[in-house]
């Protein structure tokens, strides 16, 4: 486990800010304790000071996870976002989408959001916006990039993907063993 | 989804899974009997003159037919031919051993006896009611009337059958050796077998009144025994385990317990959502619940659903936890303060380690540890579903606990075990186990339970606790390890804050063990409908090993004691381990109890109450006691065995965790301090 360098830390970050915007500060700066990114196998984990001193005891090898995993760092070193951050970036999130009812599940399964089952969307959200999904009774659901501007998708046809999918609380069954 | 387990409203069943399993076996089977054997097959021939007696004569050969045929009604054809014979051996011991109802009034007496035209499910009733007096139970009953009634309908065909199957019913006997023999070849109807269960435990709970003349109680148990493991398809030892556990009225119901599955049990993830809002968001999606228990406030029992329970969206966001019902309680008993240091020894999946979370409020530090890697994916995902923080996930063997990190303020095991309370679970346990097994098992945990107290820090200003649990119901794995930790460790027993389930025994054959194992619990799943299970809280009062050379020496000798009990049962691979840990302890065996007292007294010193002493000293010396009647022959053998044996066998068995533990235990103390500093560094 290791801190992270300035190039993951700048890849990383450039990543988050596409879902929390300037949030991120909060992330960082939080009034109940110091919070830092730390890496483990390739695997970016979120946790507070004290846990990450007791975390020095384990060797490297036994140790499995520590705190949040937000995401991980692939071979060509770009970040990918997990769906266990979901819990940091729902709160903070800028731009948000809710899914009818009816398209939870769809959505739950792996599939893009479409039209049809679009319920709100934030006001002037830009194409290729992160966004992270709700369910009508506002529950996250995951996250995405919006495919289509706010005002293109009230024309768009019902059957068009308007946000793209990548990733949702259906993983934790469907992708349980990849987590870490 | 499962199935809701209510003793007072039992659904009715139909001869079940069980009569169906042996369809046809029988037919099979007389294809492969040669003419030799097959006689047991040909009813009345002259040859098995040998073993029925001429009755005085009345008798006619086709005369139990129409009794048969009737009862057969509603069973396959196929089973016939046995049960007729089956029917017709009864009736054969009745002219040899019974000594009412001769032969030829069979029917007048079945009708005298009873008085007034009972139906025989009315005079099935009746005795059932007096069964039910004795026995204080209440499960089960409806079922048996059901049973009766199919019974009685299938009777009312034809009048004749009534009397033969009262006279059945009115009392019950033990096969004879020639029944049993035959029994070996073809398998028994298992309506009849249950009935025979039935019969025999009412027999066994009034001994006095109801056995027959010149039969030991222990036959009457072998054939018990016998029968259900036929019945149930348990294995012979754990049968017999269980039948010293459990008072034979209770057994069947525990038995019968396990064909059915617990109700499936969600907990409420107090971390994301409460429990009324979570409830009315499954109802919404069709499923039916409702609180588990005034026990709990996180608890939901579901009864059925039209989605599955494991992939609602909710489930999905982490609102709740599919969690049995038994697994809230060590979590409970433990009973975690915010901002603790809590270490969950074997965690996987991850349902108490969230619970213990939840119970934290995402504060303080978690370290959830498992042997088994694969298991703990399940163990992170739960975590990260579920929203939980403040958790550390390592991948240990428990017993280098200590080693790698100490100082918590509480500690859960949740030793690996044999699983015999959760065959409802797992049916593979009512045959794969043997006393090799539980000995086996039971030695992990003790070595387990001794990592885990010397984890704990007793100076801890809030906590100091260890809850120890299995999902296994033997004393074995239970009272068994608790007493030894407390005979090793600086820990007492402390209620475990559950205000149900039953208390530990304190006394159990052989062994006798810490009065305060009265605090500890147990849970049953014909009594508390949830796996079988059980609880033990510890507290620990100082942190100093009781005097080190002398402590070891004691763990060996139990440590001894524990496998020869496994020797006397045939145990080869446990055999090479205790007589090697005999060796060792050979050395001195006079000495052995002197330095078990001593140890005590040490102990003792160092323990804060005098109320305590006491009583310790009581158990030390009954301790020391049941050591010596315990260790004095056997280590004489195993002195006999020589040492080539002992070195062979030495070889062969692996060399042991516990021995590297015990002296690094030791150092580890002094170590401590320094390795921290490294480690800051």
């Amino acid at each position: 486990m290791r801190p992270l360098t300035e190039e993951e830390t700048k890849v990383m970050f450039e990543k988050l800010s596409k879902y929390i915007g300037e949030n991120i500060k909060l992330l960082v700066d939080r009034p109940d304790g110091t919070y830092c990114f730390r890496l483990h196998q390739d695997r970016v984990y979120y946790m507070s000071e004290k846990i990450l001193k007791l975390a020095t005891n384990f060797s490297r090898d036994k140790l499995i996870s520590v705190g949040t995993c937000f995401g991980k760092f692939t071979k060509t070193t770009k970040f990918r976002l997990h769906v266990t951050a979901l819990d940091f970036l729902a709160p903070y999130a800028k731009f948000k989408v809710w899914v009818k009812p009816g398209a939870e599940q769809s959505f739950l399964y792996g599939n893009h959001v479409l039209k049809s089952g679009l319920g709100r969307i934030t006001e002037n959200t830009m194409q290729y916006q992160g966004v992270v999904v709700y369910s009508m009774a506002d529950v996250p659901l995951g996250f995405g990039v919006a495919a289509k501007s706010t005002q293109e998708c009230r024309r768009v046809d019902p059957m068009s993907i308007v946000v793209f999918h990548q990733a949702d609380v259906g993983e934790f069954i469907r992708n349980e063993d990849t987590l870490t | 989804m499962g199935r809701k387990l209510d003793p007072t409203n039992k659904v009715k069943r139909g001869p079940g899974k069980k009569a169906k399993k042996q369809h046809g076996a029988e037919v099979e089977l007389a294809k492969f009997i040669t003419d030799g054997e097959a006689f047991y097959l040909v009813r009345f021939s002259d040859e098995n003159s040998k073993w029925l007696k001429p009755t005085k004569g009345k008798r006619k050969l086709p005369e139990p037919e129409s009794g048969d045929e009737s009862e057969e009604l509603w069973e396959d054809e196929d089973d016939e031919e046995v049960e007729e014979e089956q029917q017709l051996d009864d009736d054969d011991d009745d002219e040899m051993v019974d000594d009412y109802g001769t032969l030829g009034s069979e029917d007048e007496a079945g009708e005298d006896s009873d008085g007034d035209d009972l139906l025989p499910i009315e005079k099935a009733a009746k005795k059932e009611k007096k069964l039910k007096d004795s026995m204080d139970l209440e499960s089960d009953e409806e079922e048996d009337d059901d049973e009766e009634e199919q019974k009685s309908n299938a009777d009312v065909d034809e009048d004749g059958t009534i009397q033969t199957n009262a006279e059945d019913m009115d009392k019950f006997r033990l096969p004879t050796a020639e029944e049993s023999e035959k029994e070996g070849v073809l398998s028994l109807d298992l309506k009849t077998v249950y009935q025979r269960i039935k019969d025999n435990i009412d027999v066994l709970c009034n001994f006095s009144s109801k056995r027959e003349e010149g039969k030991d109680r222990v036959e009457y148990l072998a054939l018990l025994r016998k029968d259900l493991c036929t019945y149930y398809s348990y294995n012979e030892f754990l049968v017999e385990k269980l039948m010293d556990l459990f008072p034979l009225s209770e057994l069947v119901d525990f038995l019968e317990a396990n064909e059915i599955h617990r109700p499936v049990t969600i907990r409420t993830n107090t971390l994301k959502a409460r429990r009324r809002d979570l409830a009315q968001a499954l109802i919404n999606r069709g499923v039916n619940l409702d609180p588990l228990g005034k026990w709990t406030k996180v608890g939901l029992v579901i009864f059925d659903s039209s989605v599955p329970i494991g992939a609602t969206p909710e489930y999905l966001a982490g609102h709740y936890m599919l969690q049995g019902a038994s697994s809230f309680l060590p979590v409970m008993a433990l009973s975690p303060q915010e901002g603790e240091l809590v270490l969950d020894m074997s965690s996987a999946p991850g349902g108490k380690t969230t619970y213990i979370a939840q119970l934290m409020r995402n504060t303080g530090v978690i370290v959830a540890n498992d042997a088994n890697k694969e298991r703990l994916k399940s163990v992170v995902g739960n975590i990260h579903r579920l929203g939980v923080t403040n958790t550390v996930v390592c991948n240990y063997d428990g017993r280098q606990f200590p080693k790698v990190m100490g100082g918590f303020d509480r500690v859960l095991l949740d030793a690996p075990c044999s699983g015999t309370g959760v065959i409802a679970k797992d049916p593979a346990v009512k045959t794969s186990k043997d006393e090799v097994d539980i000995q086996r098992s039971a030695h992990l945990q003790k070595e387990l339970i001794l990592s885990a107290i010397d984890s704990v820090n007793a100076a801890s200003p809030t906590g100091g606790y260890l809850v120890y649990c299995t999902c296994s119901i033997t004393v074995e794995e239970n009272e068994w390890v608790v007493d030894y930790a407390l005979k090793k460790r600086n820990v007492k027993l402390v209620p475990t804050g559950l205000d149900f389930g039953k208390e530990g025994f304190t006394s159990f054959k052989q062994f006798r063990f810490h009065p305060s194992l009265r605090l500890t619990r147990r849970f049953y799943p014909h009594s508390h409908n949830m796996d079988g299970f059980f609880v033990a809280k510890f507290k620990k009062f100082s942190n100093v090993i009781p005097s080190a050379a002398a402590g070891k020496g004691d763990e060996k000798t139990d440590v001894a004691e524990a496998t020869e009990a496994a020797d006397s049962d045939k145990a080869s691979q446990t055999k090479a381990d205790g007589s090697k840990q005999n060796a060792k302890t050979n050395g001195a065996p006079a000495k052995k109890s002197g330095n078990l007292k001593s140890a005590e007294k040490k102990d003792l010193k160092a323990g804060p109450k005098k109320a305590k002493i006491a009583r310790m000293e009581v158990k030390t010396e009954k301790g020391t006691e049941v050591k010596k009647s315990f260790s004095g022959p056997k280590v004489s053998t195993a002195n006999k065995g020589g040492s080539k044996f002992e070195k062979k066998q030495g070889k062969k068995t692996k060399p042991s965790m516990k021995n590297k533990n015990r002296t690094g235990k030791n150092k580890f103390k002094k170590m401590k301090p320094k390795w921290q500093k490294q480690n800051k560094k």
